[in-house]
């Protein structure tokens, strides 16, 4: 049986209260541990937590920098940055990205070639981030944009920055332009400085000066929420968010002068080519025209894979830097610097005579080296011989002097290494030598100079190739008299924000001085003599100018330039043509301006080359066309 | 009742019209302000927590008035009605858990849920007060310190509805349902070694309740013991709402102006972690405060306890003021990092409409469990 126990109120109440007590002592007990823990989370461990608070809520925002503004000689805007429209795509707004892709390739504001690439830069991103595919719309574009708006979820339209060449194509290979940031950009430049930039200097000024254009980049601290989203707090709120202001690039101040320019390139007439105009005095490099030419912004604005294409493939390279890299066979155009090495050297005298019977044979050779003018010029002086461009005289001449020593003269003269220009991708062409030839060829056989590869070089052909920019620069030389300077694009920096101007100084070379001082005029009156003499080879241009004019015509055998397979019989005929080359200063007594041109296939250089050099000279010191 | 509000009244020369109508009401005035002053700062905070989400606040003050009037109607029912209540309350509770453990509706991968069409609820809930009322009405008719057998009664009272709201899985909610049964049992007497007994038996079981955990609430236990290890995965929360409140500091961030909770940051912030919203914009004194309140409320609620007239009442009035606590303490400890991520509202202040109303229910019987000692007074 159970034992039946009665209900006490009194004990019972008096269990409730002991058993209340132990309560409160637990409720106690709980309250403080939870203020232990709120007071060890908020007081000890405050600090540690601020700082996990901040990293949570801040993101960096970076602000790009204005790049440096480009003005040329005269203070004209070459190269700028204007705001300008781009398309933006932001992946989680769009859907589905292929759908969208399709779509901008049927409403035409994407190529179907380029659908790979902005699928891959769109999908490199995060979902929520605006990825810019599309720079610089044109007015088209915009309004094509707007018409389908509706049909684009997550294509944004968005202005920003971008840079712009005024001038287009003109002076487009000194200039350079800028291009999105490759990989292979980033790998050779700090990503630091590049956080939030779009584009880098790829070529040109453009890119030889980047570290100075580019500038600081500044940040903005930017509130966003877990998903990494931009957010905003209430009203009111002080979220003590850090900003910090970009610095613009340094603008720069070119040498080029941009009209001069476009005068050099006009004169062209659309035919192949390149000229050089330097300052004698200074090496400032007034033109720098290599052509055909291209729009600079066609690459600022991100060119698509047809364009790109449609220039790479063109036969006429107009992307290829003919004035950088071009070396082309100097020709006739050394004569006069061949005629001062002879005269420096002893190896010859000005009023020595030379018969030129239309050939020329190294002794004991039965091989005749021919002279461009078959029935000869007869007897030739010095003076005679560099008007006349009489190649019998020069071939003797060589001969005399031999390998080497023409090989130690034209060095001092700047042959065969790059001029030092100030920006990249020079070549230095070359100037033969036996000791070159060492280095050059791999078997024995091939590695001997022979004595009629010294008689071509004579008349600047055979190994020796030269730069546009080394004529340009031997031909400055040669009107200052011997004081050479490294040619220079860019004459000074500026900091827009505070004004100062860093002076770039002219960089002069070691001067050359003869033994003979009085060679120079000697040379200077011969290279007058073929503008202005009675049978000078470029007497044609010399007519009418109200300055004298000291040149030299060449030609020059079509060497590797140009040369693609698939071509009519007409254009065959047409790029097997000689190249024209000019060499001349002007004014003869005391330049102001040395130019060397050369147009490919040009033929003959009195006629094609001289008269683009004329219209230079024209152009700027008689500030009046032909 | 040997003390109580009759000699108060006698004694008391001026009744001011407000207590008059308190009393009419069978309200307990210090109760009532507690739980006005908790509820208005729980929305103050909700305000901010909700950010741009009005319409959520509004529906929180909408519940604050229903479980307010809830309260009050309670507090009108006679104790013995409701200990007569008590076992029907008990078997309905039963039957819907059966019942969603059946049809419920899937809400946040658990059945929780019954639609009845008009309203959805959580049977659960009703097993929040069910349960310690059952216990109370066992225990009242026996002997007090209970025997064996009746321990052995009241806990397979616990247990059932327990293991059925546990297999929906809430694992918060079915030791919340636990404790307050277990509250009434140790109120009722329970010999100090069987307490001391227990709480061996609990350690002892947490091995053997590992084994049947599922997978996600083994996950929580082995997040507190090292948030960092799933920091973007399970461990994400209580990260989040340490650096919260850490953050917080002394004197909070300002109201409005906490960016972990205001740039979402924080996860339920509206809801089970809105403690880590008033730790970083109101700091340790909004803590404080709010700890301050709960005390406040749970004092009051023991000493109304203490001075029922019967058995029912007194156990039943402890375990709804001690079960509070137990929520508060709960919650709060889960969100500061104390204990394993349960999923249990800061009482009066997490958005949520049962919950809130759950309480002023409690909050109501209490009062008319306390009120109706002057019918014999």
């Amino acid at each position: 049986m159970r034992r039946v126990r009665i209900k006490d109120e009194a004990l019972e109440q008096r269990m409730f209260f002991q058993r209340l007590l132990l309560a409160v002592a637990v409720v106690t007990l709980v309250a403080l541990a939870l203020l232990g823990r709120a007071f060890w989370l908020q007081v000890v461990q405050h600090a540690h937590y601020v700082e996990l608070s901040q990293g949570n809520r801040a993101r960096i925002e970076p602000l790009p920098p204005n790049r440096g503004v480009i003005y040329d000689r005269a203070g004209r805007v070459i190269a700028e940055n204007t705001p300008a429209y781009q398309l933006e795509l932001i992946r989680e707004q769009a859907g589905d990205l292929e759908d969208t892709l399709a779509r901008l390739v049927r409403f035409g504001l994407l190529e179907r070639a380029d659908v790979g690439r902005v699928r891959q830069l769109v999908l490199s991103r995060r979902t929520f981030e605006a990825v810019p595919f599309l720079l610089q719309l044109d007015d088209e574009e915009v309004a094509r944009y707007a018409v389908h708006r509706h049909e684009l979820p997550g294509v944004l339209l968005e202005t920003r920055m971008a840079r712009h060449y005024p001038y287009g194509a003109v002076g487009a290979h000194a200039l350079g332009y800028v291009g999105t940031i490759s990989e292979q950009d980033l790998s050779r430049v700090d990503r630091e400085r590049y956080f939030g930039t779009g584009v880098i200097g790829k070529t040109g000024i453009e890119s030889a000066y980047e570290a100075d254009l580019l500038g600081t980049g500044g940040y903005r601290e930017v509130l966003v929420n877990a998903e990494g989203r931009p957010a905003r707090l209430a009203e009111g709120a002080d979220p003590q968010l850090r900003t910090v202001e970009p610095q613009a690039g340094r603008d720069l101040r070119l040498t080029l002068d941009i009209e001069l320019q476009r005068v050099a390139e006009e004169a062209f007439a659309g035919r192949r080519g390149g000229a050089v105009a330097i300052d004698p005095t200074n090496g400032d490099v007034l033109v720098f025209a290599s052509l055909p030419t291209f729009d600079s912004n066609g690459f600022a604005r991100g060119i698509s894979r047809s364009d790109y294409l449609a220039l790479t493939e063109n036969p006429d390279q107009p992307l290829f830097n003919r004035v950088l890299r071009g070396t082309y066979p100097p020709g006739s155009t050394i004569k006069p610097l061949m005629a001062l090495a002879g005269l420096e050297n002893d190896a010859i005298l000005p009023d020595d005579h030379v018969y030129c019977p239309g050939s020329y044979s190294l002794p004991g050779s039965r091989h005749r080296f021919r002279d461009f003018k078959r029935e000869g010029h007869g007897s030739m002086d010095m003076q005679n011989a560099v008007m006349q461009s009489c190649d019998v005289y020069f071939y003797r001449l060589a001969h005399t002097l031999g390998i080497e020593r023409i090989h130690d003269s034209m060095s001092r003269m700047g042959f065969g290494e790059p001029t030092g220009i100030d920006i990249a991708g020079e070549r230095g062409g070359i100037m033969p030598s036996p000791a070159w030839k060492k280095t050059a060829f791999s078997t024995r056989e091939q590695q001997v100079w022979f004595p009629g590869e010294t008689v071509i070089v004579g008349i600047g052909q055979g190994y020796w190739t030269a730069t546009l920019l080394q004529l340009a620069k031997a031909t400055a030389l040669l009107g200052t008299r011997g004081q050479p300077y490294e040619p220079r694009l860019v004459r000074a920096l500026v900091d827009p924000a505070t004004g100062a101007i860093e002076d770039k100084k002219p960089r002069p070379l070691p001067r050359i001085e003869l033994k003979y001082p009085g060679n120079w005029e000697i040379i200077v009156s011969a290279m007058v003599a073929v503008t202005s003499g009675p049978r000078g080879t470029a007497q044609r241009i010399g007519r009418g100018a109200t300055y004298s004019i000291a040149g030299k015509t060449g030609t020059a055998q079509v060497f590797s330039v140009g040369q693609t397979e698939k071509y009519n019989e007409k254009e065959v005929a047409e790029r097997l043509r000689d190249h024209a080359l000019f060499i001349a200063f002007a004014p003869a007594e005391s330049p102001k301006l040395a130019v060397a041109v050369l147009v490919e296939n040009g033929g003959f250089g009195a006629s094609a080359a001289a008269p683009i050099a004329r219209a230079i000279f024209d152009a700027y010191l008689a500030k009046a066309p032909p | 009742m040997i003390y109580g509000g009759l000699g108060d009244s006698r004694t008391r020369l001026t009744v001011t019209g407000m207590a008059r109508v308190l009393r009419a009401l069978r309200l307990d005035g210090m109760l009532l302000s507690g739980l006005i002053a908790v509820s208005l700062f729980g929305l103050f905070v909700l305000w901010s927590a909700a950010g741009d989400n009005n319409s959520l606040w509004f529906s929180q003050v909408a519940r604050v008035g229903i479980g307010f009037v809830l309260l009050v109607v309670l507090a009108q029912i006679p104790d013995h009605f409701l200990r007569m209540l008590s076992p029907a309350a008990y078997v309905v509770g039963l039957v819907l858990l059966a019942v969603v453990a059946l049809v419920g509706d899937i809400g946040k991968g658990a059945q929780r849920w019954l639609d009845l069409g008009v309203i959805r609820f959580q049977p659960s809930e009703i097993m929040k007060l069910a349960v310690p009322m059952m216990c109370a009405w066992y225990l009242h008719q026996r002997p007090l310190p209970p025997s064996l057998r009746d321990v052995g009664a009241v806990l397979l009272i616990i247990l059932v509805p327990v293991a059925l709201i546990a297999e929906q899985p809430d694992l918060g909610t079915a030791l919340l349902v636990a404790a307050s049964g277990i509250i009434v049992l140790v109120m009722g007497g329970l010999s100090w070694t069987s307490i001391l007994g227990g709480v061996a038996i609990f350690g002892a079981a947490i091995p053997v309740g590992w084994h049947f955990m599922h997978e996600y609430q083994r996950q929580r236990v082995l997040t507190l013991l090292d948030p960092q290890s799933d920091a973007l995965g399970a461990g994400y929360h209580i990260i989040q709402s340490q650096i919260a409140i850490g953050s917080g500091g002394v004197f909070g961030k300002g109201w409005m102006n906490g960016s972990q909770a205001q740039l979402e940051f924080l996860p339920e912030r509206s809801t089970d972690f809105i403690f880590a919203v008033i730790g970083e914009e109101l700091g340790l004194l909004g803590l404080m405060a709010l700890l301050a309140g709960y005390l406040f409320i749970v004092a009051r609620g023991m000493t109304m306890a203490l001075q029922c007239r019967d058995a029912f009442a007194r156990l039943l009035a402890g375990s709804i003021a001690l079960t509070f606590f137990v929520y508060a303490g709960v919650n709060a400890g889960m969100v500061m990092g104390l204990l394993p991520v349960v999923g249990v509202p800061l009482p009066l202040v997490s958005y949520g409409g049962t919950s809130f109303v759950t309480l002023m229910a409690g909050f109501g019987i209490l009062m008319a469990l306390h009120s109706s000692r002057k019918l014999v007074g």
